[in-house]
């Protein structure tokens, strides 16, 4: 079956190395994935998109087509592509201003502050997401997405960057919202 | 004689130059500095990019390289980083240097990469038939400056000083044995060495703007010029026009093909198990 | 070490690619999207004992490359459009005078400095024709990110044996998209070599069959003291004026490159079997192409896929079999139909060719291939 990830945001928060880490954990978990990214001029600020495509089968076109789930950490990125989502479940920041204009099933979570109050750093936003990510969507075991996650990050910081990937995939059981 | 022809590769000659022509003195000189010191021959490249002066090379005994217009320096820059064993050696002119390849030219001696360079200067464009360079005095007649060059030419060893060139000279092709001792001096300079050497392009330069013939055109090379040790007693209104010949500057700086190497041991004695073609390491992300 | 199992970046692959097949000098200057080559370049190389260096331009760039190929090391510098566009000037330097080095260009959008950091296939003619004269060079285009490491060993190999140019022609979506991919163990590598001459006594530098022969290149330094020009040149290597020996040197630098086609024509083909309908395409265009056409066969639909890895010289034979049965040829492409006028020159009226180009910097959405099949049908 193939899943589909959108995750969108401002550059810099990123997004980018936890679409990376969510496709690597799936390949870890025996699955084909392929990462991709849309990116402007922009090193920080900015739009900033990465999309991941996990599946069992080989995935002949990289991009998502009509996402699972898309995440959708700021304003601008819930406005740009929230009114795209058909099938998928959208999972916001909780401090993105919901649209009701906008249908898709939508869940807002605390990733932002969770970062900052229960990790104690903001940049762990993007683990914090990604345990959302992985929790919600169920590509990978919690120990798998924890074994990406520390190959992943500069050595010293995985116990920063696990400890934020447990507090995602906390919001995501709390939420109610989880795959079956 | 004969043993210097023995650099040339006689069955390419005669050359294409015309008679009168300074490049073949110059030629010669180098072949002169390289057998006073006894560089061998199969570890010399002699690189080029396209002019008059550029041709040199094809008449020389050694592994030669005729490159594009202006890309002598960064082709010679590949081989030389590519094989820092080999003496790699530079013939250009003014135009080939210091116009299409200045920004090659600045680079280089930037880098003080040990190539040394000969930049065979006759302030005219004289494979096209005569159009003003870079190094074409202001006010001079050329055939793409028919009322007099508007611009104001060049400083090519102030330029290559400037950009960090750690040896440079200049002599004319008037100037013979000086030329032969700056070369040598250049060839034994590990780094980015310029020799400029002014010589007289009489078909063009001269005829264009009535100087005379080679001779007469020579004569004029010559005025223009004083040595860099008589300059040092003479007042600033005696030097007005003047271009210092000799040697102007001899520095140390590390050189680039040095310190990549010594980068290269560093690096590799902390991977010293690499094997190439499997990249351990990730890339980073964002 | 055996086979290993990983996310990889299309421009880290084609960086792995070159690294396999030994690697030793790379020259560059930083353009997007293509850096990611030149960093990694620059970490890889010193460790093996390569050279890496950042040169002032791209005409710098792939001068110290044709330098460092000249002294028996194999060369690479990768780039995008605007310095593609700079490169040309030595690339006819290389085919001229038959140096090996090969050259990645991940596509971006399209003249001038265009959209950065959108992908596009523009330069497939550029690629075949971009520098002056009648010339030979090979392209090659991956089409996935295991292609990109592929398709880079072998550019060396091709490089390296008809001692010509050879590109690889991706994207930015190829380039910076990462998918899972296996790696073969780095022992089952056949490295590529330059034949080289056994000595310097009698050595001609340019003597070959004259029928497409490949002479045999003396790396500098080694005691043969041979000249090498930009100028139409004889077997000795000395510049020459003479009509005969300027056109038997022009059509031996043709005909050692397209009498070896078939060797190095490859492509990837589903579902060409007396098809009604067939897509050709390649790179990035071709994955939204392959799910388009999957799509419409699940569907009951007789069309196939044609993915040319090949673009230069072009497969023309691969090309002209379609039009066996197909009635129909798509062509999609990330731009204004490139590829599709070549795919015309070679189906010369027998078969209807749809150029489907798209042009704004975004990727074919299988959907837009689709709606052409069905309007095909």
């Amino acid at each position: 079956m193939r899943v589909e990830f959108r995750l969108s945001g401002s550059g810099g928060q990123g997004l980018l190395l936890a679409g990376i880490t969510l496709a690597e954990a799936a390949i870890y978990a025996g699955k084909n994935a392929v990462q991709t990214q849309s990116y402007g001029p922009e090193a920080r600020g900015g739009s900033s998109k990465a999309e991941v495509v996990i599946s069992d089968e080989e995935i002949d076109y990289p991009k998502a087509t009509d996402p699972d789930f898309l995440l959708a950490l700021t304003n601008d990125a819930y406005k740009t592509y929230g009114p795209m989502m058909a099938k998928g479940l959208i999972i916001t920041d909780t401090s993105v201003t919901l649209d009701p204009a906008i249908k898709a099933r939508t869940v807002a979570l605390p990733i932002l502050s969770s970062a900052a109050e229960k990790v104690g750093k903001k940049v762990v936003a993007n683990m914090v997401a990604l345990g959302v990510l992985g929790g919600l969507s169920g590509v990978a075991p919690k120990e798998i997405l924890k074994k990406a996650v520390v190959a992943r990050v500069p050595k010293g910081t995985d116990e920063l960057n696990v400890k934020a990937l447990e507090v995602g995939l906390e919001l995501a059981a709390q939420s109610g919202a989880a795959s079956k | 004689m004969a043993e210097f022809l023995d650099y040339f590769r006689k069955e390419r000659l005669p050359h294409i130059w015309c008679p009168g022509c300074g490049h073949g003195t110059v030629t010669g000189a180098l072949v002169r500095a390289i057998d006073r010191l006894g560089l061998d021959k199969n570890n010399i490249v002699l690189v080029s990019g396209i002019g008059c002066s550029s041709r040199a090379v094809g008449y020389l005994d050694f592994d030669t390289l005729h490159t594009a217009h202006g890309r002598a320096l960064a082709f010679a820059t590949g081989i030389k980083h590519a094989s820092p064993n080999l003496k790699v050696i530079v013939m250009t002119g003014d135009g080939d240097c210091t116009a299409i390849g200045g920004n090659h030219f600045i680079h280089a001696a930037r880098r003080n990469i040990d190539i040394t360079t000969i930049v065979m200067n006759n302030s005219i464009y004289g494979m096209t038939s005569g159009q003003y360079s870079p190094t074409t005095p202001h006010g001079m007649l050329a055939t793409t400056a028919p009322y007099g060059n508007v611009e104001y030419d060049f400083d090519v060893c102030g330029l290559a000083k400037a950009a960090g060139a750690s040896y440079v000279a200049r002599a004319t092709s008037y100037h013979v044995t000086l030329l032969i001792d700056l070369i040598e001096k250049a060839l034994q300079n590990k780094g980015f060495s310029v020799v400029e050497a002014l010589t007289q392009c009489p078909t063009y330069f001269g005829r264009k703007n009535k100087l005379g013939g080679a001779v007469e055109t020579l004569n004029w090379i010559k005025d223009r010029t004083v040595n860099v040790k008589a300059a040092a007693a003479l007042s600033p209104d005696k030097l007005e026009g003047k271009l210092l010949i000799g040697e102007l500057y001899s520095g140390q700086r590390p050189e680039y093909t040095a310190s990549y190497g010594e980068m290269t041991a560093k690096v590799q004695r902390t991977y010293n198990d690499y094997k190439g073609g499997n990249r351990g390491c990730e890339l980073n992300s964002d | 070490m055996a086979e290993t199992i990983k996310l990889m970046q299309g421009n880290e692959a084609c960086t792995m690619g070159a690294l396999a097949a030994g690697l030793q000098f790379y020259a560059g200057y930083p353009i997007t999207p293509s850096t990611e080559i030149a960093e990694m370049c620059s970490e890889e190389l010193p460790k093996g004992g390569g050279k890496f260096i950042q040169m002032e331009d791209e005409i710098g760039s792939i001068a110290a490359c044709i330098g460092a190929s000249l002294t028996g090391k194999k060369s690479m510098t990768a780039t995008s459009g605007p310095g593609f566009s700079l490169m040309q000037e030595c690339i006819g330097y290389a085919s001229l005078c038959e140096i090996p080095v090969v050259i990645v260009n991940c596509q971006r959008m399209g003249p001038s400095t265009g959209m950065p950091t959108s992908p596009a296939q523009g330069d497939v003619m550029q690629a075949r024709w971009g520098t002056h004269g009648d010339h030979s060079v090979i392209v090659l285009a991956p089409g996935n990110v295991k292609e990109c490491f592929e398709l880079t060993f072998k550019a060396f190999e091709l490089s390296e044996k008809y001692r010509v140019p050879t590109f690889v022609l991706t994207d930015e979506v190829i380039g910076h998209m990462r998918e899972k991919v296996v790696m073969p163990d780095p022992k089952s590598y056949k490295m590529p070599q330059r034949a080289q001459p056994s000595t310097p006594a009698g050595y001609k530098p340019f003597e070959a069959d004259p029928d497409g022969g490949v002479p045999l290149m003396a790396p500098f330094g080694k005691g043969y003291r041979w000249h090498c020009t930009g100028l139409f040149h004889d077997e000795t290597g000395g510049p020459t004026g003479k009509p005969a020996k300027a056109d038997a040197l022009l059509r031996r630098l043709d005909r050692k490159i397209t009498k070896n086609i078939d060797e190095f024509t490859d492509y990837f083909a589903e579902g060409l079997e007396g098809c009604d309908v067939a897509v050709v395409s390649f790179g990035s265009s071709a994955m939204a192409a392959l799910s388009a056409v999957r799509r419409a066969r699940k569907e009951g639909k007789r069309v196939g896929m044609l993915r040319l890895k090949t673009l230069w010289p072009f497969p023309d034979a691969a090309v002209r079999k379609l039009t066996a049965s197909a009635k129909k040829i798509i062509v999609p492409e990330m731009n204004l139909g490139q590829v599709a006028l070549e795919v015309e020159r070679v189906v010369h009226g027998s078969a209807e060719v749809v150029k489907l180009g798209k042009v704004n910097g975004e990727l074919f959405h299988p959907d837009e291939v689709y709606a052409a099949l069905k309007e095909a049908f």
